[in-house]
């Protein structure tokens, strides 16, 4: 609401010296974000060249073959993993970020710090490491080992569940970040409002603090689910092209398959899943923009 | 009338910090008491106390005779009123005001008919389905009365409830909290740090400094005859001046001697004596013992007020006649506009 007001506000004042300050960022979101969809858009609509290349004929061909069953089943799958990985995500992260910001200020300082720590290491190394303690004779059988937990090793690797360790490993800091930042911003006293009119931890805590963190939740819904769909190279690092994610296949088509026309049209159709998603969340909580993003 | 809470000898402290040492204190049915004393004096502490939102480090805390001070704030009949009034953002007025009835799983109804009841009281007719962040602060405010009201508790806290609001408002408010404890007749416990609220709304008044209580009594009470330094300098303005209690009905300050209407002090007692600016008039040198020079004026609407040095002290005035700068006067006061006090350690 009040973003509304503000920005309805200062584009009535927009004088010819504004508008030649924000210039720049107009043209350079022209040019980097809105002209590269466009060409998307564009091509999932034109036909795949004889041997490389497109040419520009229109057809619908290209959506017409996501409805294939080969890739029909990769939305599926993807979509499955996506939930899987959410639920998990969804079940560590909340706790996580609600409890982060009940503690006091140089404790919070300290879980930011731990949580960011391993960005500045890149991903796909970090993922590396995840095979060395899921592999067969890795640290995670020889700890259950020792601990005469199992018998025999456990088979992790190239498997689902690798899969979804991996995606929980690295979306975990998104969900727990916008939780974080919507719990932050809760004013407890309405929890002790709450109690004082009759409300019990639990009941106080469900009327109260989760209504009010549910923004934050969602965005972390979000902020996961989008990408998990997407994250091909974990699928393949991890789980050894057992599972195509709709990620793989855009990747697969683009390399491989030099049919960029089809990729075009897959990555159209995760657009607008996202959007949808986005939509669904604004509807929700009445949120302008997704937090911990905005 | 009935004690309806006693705190037995309570304290608190946080981490190694005391908060409260020692309170005593009854509260009865139908009074309007106010804790009253500067931040940090531990007046909010209490009142998160008798709400369950703290527990008392030790002592007692009895409502209708009954020890509560394990009890959890749900299970208490004591309802609050927030400082910043605390109102559910995600809920409008009427679920607002409805919350507690609804944890009571009470019939939509019945509800509905309470809230409107609660919502003419405190003169919101028709802000039923309104968005609780939209509303001013005085209309947040009487939804936060409302919300806690309609809960029926025999006890309501407050604390420092007026406080985010601008004068004009907070006078009008004054009024009407006063008129709603009335109406509803139940007890009010009302924390602030604003003498002027204290004495105009409450039957009692609680003065508490230091995590100790320095006086209770009646507004007039307190203000009339403050029980010492503290509570003279913190209520309304004074001169508070070093003297002897020589006996019953004299005492000596300034190098002189003047009548009084104190009694009960030791002969010779060293006591602290307090002059309202209010009390003093200004008069021809002649016809007062304590003389001065005028120097300073400052118009402040109703009155104007002087500032007298004498040989020992400066003097505050307020009198609607005019002094000039520099002029030689008398200060004159009766008997009755003596106060005595127990002298209390460095202030």
């Amino acid at each position: 609401m009040r973003g509304k007001i503000s920005r309805s506000k200062s584009s009535a004042k927009h004088t010819h010296a504004t508008i030649g300050m924000i210039l720049p960022l107009y043209i350079f979101t022209l040019i980097f974000v809105a002209c590269p969809l466009l060409y998307m858009v564009a091509l999932s609509f034109a036909t795949p060249g004889e041997v490389h290349g497109v040419q520009w004929i229109f057809t619908l061909d290209n959506y017409r073959k996501i409805l294939e069953p080969v890739y029909l089943n990769t939305f599926v799958q993807s979509f499955q993993l996506a939930i899987t990985s959410t639920l998990f995500i969804t079940l560590i992260g909340y706790p996580f970020g609600y409890f982060m910001a009940k503690l006091p200020a140089g404790g919070k300082k300290k879980a930011m710090l731990l949580l960011m720590l391993p960005f500045w290491v890149n991903s796909l190394i970090r993922l590396y490491g995840w095979i060395i303690i899921l592999q067969k004779k890795g640290l995670l059988n020889f700890v259950l080992k020792k601990l005469d937990l199992i018998q025999k090793p456990l088979k992790i690797m190239y498997s689902y569940p690798a899969i979804v360790i991996g995606m929980i490993y690295v979306l975990l800091p998104f969900m727990i970040l916008s939780v974080y930042s919507s719990a932050e911003k809760l004013d407890w006293s309405l929890v002790e409002a709450a109690r004082d009119l009759g409300a019990s931890k639990a009941k106080a805590f469900w009327t109260v603090s989760f209504r009010l963190t549910l923004p934050g939740l969602l965005s972390g819904v979000i902020l996961t689910f989008i990408p998990s769909m997407g994250l091909f190279f974990i699928a393949d690092i991890l789980g050894g092209n057992k599972v195509v994610l709709v990620g793989s296949l855009i990747q697969d088509q683009m390399t491989r398959g030099n049919n960029w026309p089809f990729a075009a049209a897959l990555a159209v159709i995760m657009m607008i899943l996202t959007t949808l998603m986005i939509l669904l969340y604004r509807k929700v909580t009445n949120a302008k923009e997704v937090e911990g993003l905005g | 009338m009935n004690k309806l809470i006693e705190l037995k000898n309570l304290t608190k402290n946080f981490d190694d910090q005391q908060v409260l040492r020692g309170i005593n204190l009854d509260i009865y049915e139908n009074e309007f008491l106010t804790l009253l004393g500067p931040s940090g004096c531990g007046k909010t502490t209490t009142l998160r106390i008798i709400a369950g939102f703290e527990e008392p480090s030790g002592g007692e805390v009895l409502f209708n005779g009954i020890e509560i001070s394990k009890l959890p704030p749900y299970k208490r009949e004591v309802n609050t009123v927030f400082q910043k009034y605390a109102l559910f953002p995600h809920l409008n007025v009427a679920e607002n005001i409805g919350f507690g009835l609804n944890l009571k799983k009470m019939d939509k109804d019945v509800i509905a008919q309470k809230v409107r009841k609660m919502l003419k009281m405190v003169g919101l007719e028709g802000f039923e389905k309104r968005d609780v962040t939209l509303l001013s602060g005085g209309q947040q405010q009487r939804v936060a009365i409302a919300r806690a009201l309609v809960n029926e508790p025999k006890i309501l806290l407050l604390d420092e409830p007026l406080g985010a609001l601008d004068a004009k408002i907070r006078k009008q408010m004054q009024i009407e909290l006063k008129k709603i404890q009335q109406e509803v007749g139940i007890t009010f416990i009302y924390v602030t740090h604003d003498q002027e609220e204290a004495l105009s709304m409450s039957d009692t008044v609680v003065v508490m400094n230091n995590g100790e209580i320095q006086q209770i009594g009646s507004p007039t009470d307190i203000y009339n005859e403050p029980e010492n330094r503290f509570v003279a300098g913190f209520i309304g303005e004074s001169n508070i001046i070093e003297g002897i209690m020589i006996r019953d009905y004299l005492v000596q300050f300034d190098g002189f001697e003047f009548e009084c209407v104190d009694k009960g002090f030791e002969d010779n007692e060293e006591i602290e004596v307090v002059l309202r600016p209010e009390d003093l008039d200004i008069v021809e040198p002649s016809q007062a013992k304590i003389n001065g020079v005028v120097r300073n004026v400052t118009f402040k609407g109703v009155h104007y007020e002087i500032l007298v040095e004498t040989e020992l002290r400066t003097y505050k005035v307020q009198t609607t006649d005019y002094a000039e700068v520099g002029r030689q006067v008398g200060l004159k006061f009766g008997p009755e506009d003596i106060h005595v006090m127990y002298r209390m350690g460095a202030y």
